[in-house]
């Protein structure tokens, strides 16, 4: 068996997975900032910032989705099952949210569609944050297959990361907008940054303890000796970087409190991952007991190579062409 | 209460992909018209097709966003609901989802912003291109997910090991017998379908006396389609059907009704296939029609529904009036595509307020066509997920029945309305009409551009 496969593909769904939270974490936290706009035409403004983007960022979702499915079919197999009910609910309020952003603009009063687009974005991100908690915490396996109950999911652990998250897309929806927005809504936004910023610190600071505490495991890989010479990093730099997002802010800059608050989820990412790696279903189940034939992950591998630097490129591209704030009132139709 | 997982399951996931289905087959075929308006308009310079560019990707719009979030639902299905399926079935199936994805999803979500936004960013001939580019997409979507169905269908290229099938020869998987024959039919289908859609809005048009340009530009590009395009749609029909014959004999005598396979096969006009008595009930039939059509001769035989036991029978009752649906409207649409061609070749298209009045209340008809013919395949595959490896009921994940009873009625609510105000918001958008406004050529809409410098192809020749 090539060991290295999973590997490599642990790094990609790895990436697919930091790019989706990062990429639709801007336009969900949009939907959770929405309620605080003024009115509807300042709305608009927020929506149309997001609006070229969000079904490329969305389709990050499948791409991990998918990914799974691809290259670790028995993880697929026992986390779906699992996660059944928040999985469900995620999805069911992410197409209120999807068709908000076209019915919004045909619909005579807003009203309605803009409280779907809240709704649905708010329990999007709710549920992907239980859902990332419940996999740290562990999933109940007998015999490779799930075998737990429909509501395991829903312990205090997993609901405070469900929390924790809204306030991340919260951040990074506000910076995005003191990026991409000019007038009222971004005055508000650089408020709005500083106080999830705060929230989300506080969170990531109880995800950090409380991981450790509850096991013993991780505990062990951040604490022995000699690991703790190379972690220690870890949370020194996320301080700086929070710092930093503060900083930026208060000084009124554009993009770079947007791209510290990307910094900042990447650290936390990569603080899940040392914490679970190479545990794809923690406790029992690791990268290479889930792996898929070697001829599936090398037939999907060959085409990852090749189109994964092509839609990089038209996504950047796309983001070039759309360069530059939005102003109030803009809009399609 | 006791709730049955496998069924609800499986209820799920036909509501889900029924749902689903809707929109692709719309968009696929509408992706490329508009691809085909924007290469028009280039071409000629002509204002009316930039008109009902924008008008249509409007609409478009709409129903690709419908269409987006009810797929991530099903890409998530598979694990939510079929957990063992994606287990036996993942080493196969999952790159064909991933190519899906990489290659088409992707493509689609960024040009489509292109073209929904970029409109006064970009030059015209990366706008129109943006359009082709989203037409691909959608094509190429087709492309890996009737590559999955029809291995699910006609598996060939893996070997099973301790019951998990695993890929041994990709070109054999992707190209399995029955792929072909699905993808043409489908691909015409959606293109079919979108015609009628089309036809439907510029019949509307006319009889209203609004838009009568743009509705009789709507209409001639419509029937010029469909003139071609659903009697071909006939012929590969029936090259798909003979090839179900070879590969799975008991779906074609569950759609022919056809019980006892010793006997020449009538053609069923119509009947109640009564699955404990294994007769059909009230039959009209041609007798030897259907052998005739089947094996080209007048006593040919094919196997009958007896030929195995009833525990490895389709459903019987749904496969064979979903095939009659589909194939009555079939028959209508060439009906209906022959008359308009004749009436056009006359020069009373216009002028014949009975025939515009059907055609505008027919732009429902493909979709009904298309979802009969999903129903006809998908059930009459059962009692197997995936043809001969594995049965739907060996498939389910380990999920509580009444969990899955519990999300199919959120599914149900959700959908529903969902599906009301898609349909009520598209009406609005053809109701409001193609009236912008905007008189400009191609080539000077985009002289104040960022990009302005390299908009010249295609656009300079209507100065």
């Amino acid at each position: 068996m090539e060991w290295y496969l999973p590997l490599i593909w642990s790094a990609i769904i790895g990436v697919a997975v930091i790019l989706y939270v990062v990429l639709d974490g801007f336009d969900l936290g949009i939907g959770i900032l929405f309620p605080t706009a003024s009115d509807e035409r300042e709305r608009d403004q927020m929506m149309r910032s997001v609006a070229p983007f969000w079904d490329g960022n969305e389709t990050w979702l499948i791409m991990g989705g998918v990914g799974l499915f691809v290259v670790f079919p028995q993880a697929y197999a026992v986390i779906m099952p699992a996660l059944y009910l928040p999985m469900i609910i995620m999805l069911l309020a992410l197409v209120f949210r999807g068709v908000a952003f076209e019915f919004r603009l045909v619909s005579h009063s807003k009203t309605w569609w803009s409280f779907a687009f809240t709704a649905g974005s708010t329990i999007a991100s709710f549920a992907q944050g239980v859902i990332l908690g419940h996999l740290i915490e562990g999933i109940t396996v007998s015999n490779g297959a799930f075998s737990g109950g429909p509501f395991d999911w829903a312990t205090p652990f997993a609901l405070l990361c469900g929390l924790g998250l809204m306030c991340g897309y919260g951040l990074l929806g506000a910076t995005w907008l003191v990026m991409k927005t000019e007038g009222p809504v971004a005055r508000r936004a650089r408020g709005q940054a500083k106080f999830f910023l705060v929230l989300v610190l506080a969170f990531m600071a109880a995800v950090s303890l409380w991981t450790p505490l509850m096991e013993p495991r991780i505990a062990e890989r951040w604490f022995s000796l000699p690991n703790f010479y190379f972690l220690w990093p870890v949370p020194s730099i996320t301080a700086l970087t929070a710092y930093l997002v503060w900083r930026w802010i208060n000084e009124e800059r554009d993009a770079p409190p947007f791209l510290a608050a990307i910094v900042l989820f990447l650290l936390g990412f990569a603080g899940l991952v040392i914490s679970n790696f190479p545990y794809l279903v923690p406790p029992s189940l690791t990268v290479w007991d889930t792996a898929a034939g070697p001829a599936s992950q090398i037939f999907m591998l060959m085409g990852t190579l090749l189109l994964l630097p092509m839609i990089i490129g038209y996504f950047i591209f796309v983001h070039w062409l759309f360069r530059g704030k939005v102003a109030e009132g803009e809009s399609y139709h | 209460m006791d709730f049955d997982p496998v069924l609800l399951a499986r209820l799920q996931f036909a509501f889900t992909v029924i749902f689903h289905i809707i929109f692709p087959s719309f968009t696929i075929g509408l992706s490329a018209y508009i691809a085909t308006l924007g290469v028009v308009w280039l071409r000629t310079g002509e204002e009316r097709f930039h008109v009902l560019m924008r008008f249509w990707t409007k609409i478009f719009a709409v129903s690709f966003a419908m269409g987006v979030v009810s797929g991530i639902v099903l890409s998530y299905q598979f694990g939510t609901n079929w957990s063992r399926f994606s287990l036996v079935t993942g080493n196969v199936l999952g790159p064909l989802l991933g190519y899906e994805v990489l290659m088409a999803f992707f493509l689609e979500a960024t040009f489509l912003g292109i073209l929904l936004f970029g409109f006064n960013r970009v030059p015209a001939w990366l706008y129109v291109l943006s359009a082709a580019i989203v037409a691909v997409g959608t094509a190429l979507s087709a492309f890996w997910i009737l590559a999955a169905n029809s291995w699910m269908q006609t598996p060939t290229g893996h070997v099973i090991r301790d019951g998990i099938a695993y890929p041994v020869d990709w070109l054999q998987v992707i190209f399995n017998p029955s792929f072909p024959y699905r993808l043409a039919h489908m691909l015409n289908a959606a293109y079919i379908t979108t015609a009628f859609v089309v036809l439907a809005v510029g019949a509307r048009y006319l009889l209203a006396g609004r838009y009568v340009a743009e509705g009789r530009t709507m209409m001639r590009m419509a029937i010029g389609l469909l003139v071609i395009l659903a009697p071909l749609q006939l012929f590969i029909g029936d090259q798909h059907g003979l090839n179900t014959l070879k590969h799975q004999p008991i779906k074609v005598a569950a759609m022919e009704g056809h019980w006892d396979g010793s006997k020449p096969v009538a053609l069923e006009l119509f009947a109640w296939p009564d699955e404990k008595t294994e007769t059909n009930r009230f039959s009209i039939a041609i007798p030897h029609a259907s052998s005739l059509i089947l094996t080209h001769s007048w006593n040919g035989l094919i196997p009958g529904l007896k030929s195995v036991p009833p525990s490895e029978r389709p459903p019987v009752v749904p496969v064979f009036f979903a095939f009659r649906i589909m194939v009555g409207i079939g028959l209508f649409m060439i009906a209906a595509a022959l008359l308009g061609a004749f009436l056009w070749w006359r020069g009373s298209l216009f002028e014949q307020r009975w025939y515009l009045r059907v055609m505008a209340q027919c732009w429902w008809i493909g979709f009904v066509a298309v979802i009969s013919g999903w129903v006809v395949t998908e059930t009459g595959r059962q009692p197997w997920i995936a043809y001969g490896i594995l049965r739907t009921a060996d498939a389910i994940s380990p999920v509580p029945g009444a969990t899955v009873a519990g999300t199919l009625a959120l599914f149900v609510v959700t959908y529903g309305i969902v599906f009301w105000f898609g349909i009520y918001y598209i009406n609005r958008l053809i109701v409001r009409g193609p009236d912008q406004p905007a008189a400009v050529k191609p080539s000077d809409t985009f002289s104040n551009r960022p990009i302005a410098a390299a908009r010249d192809a295609g656009g300079t020749t209507i100065d």
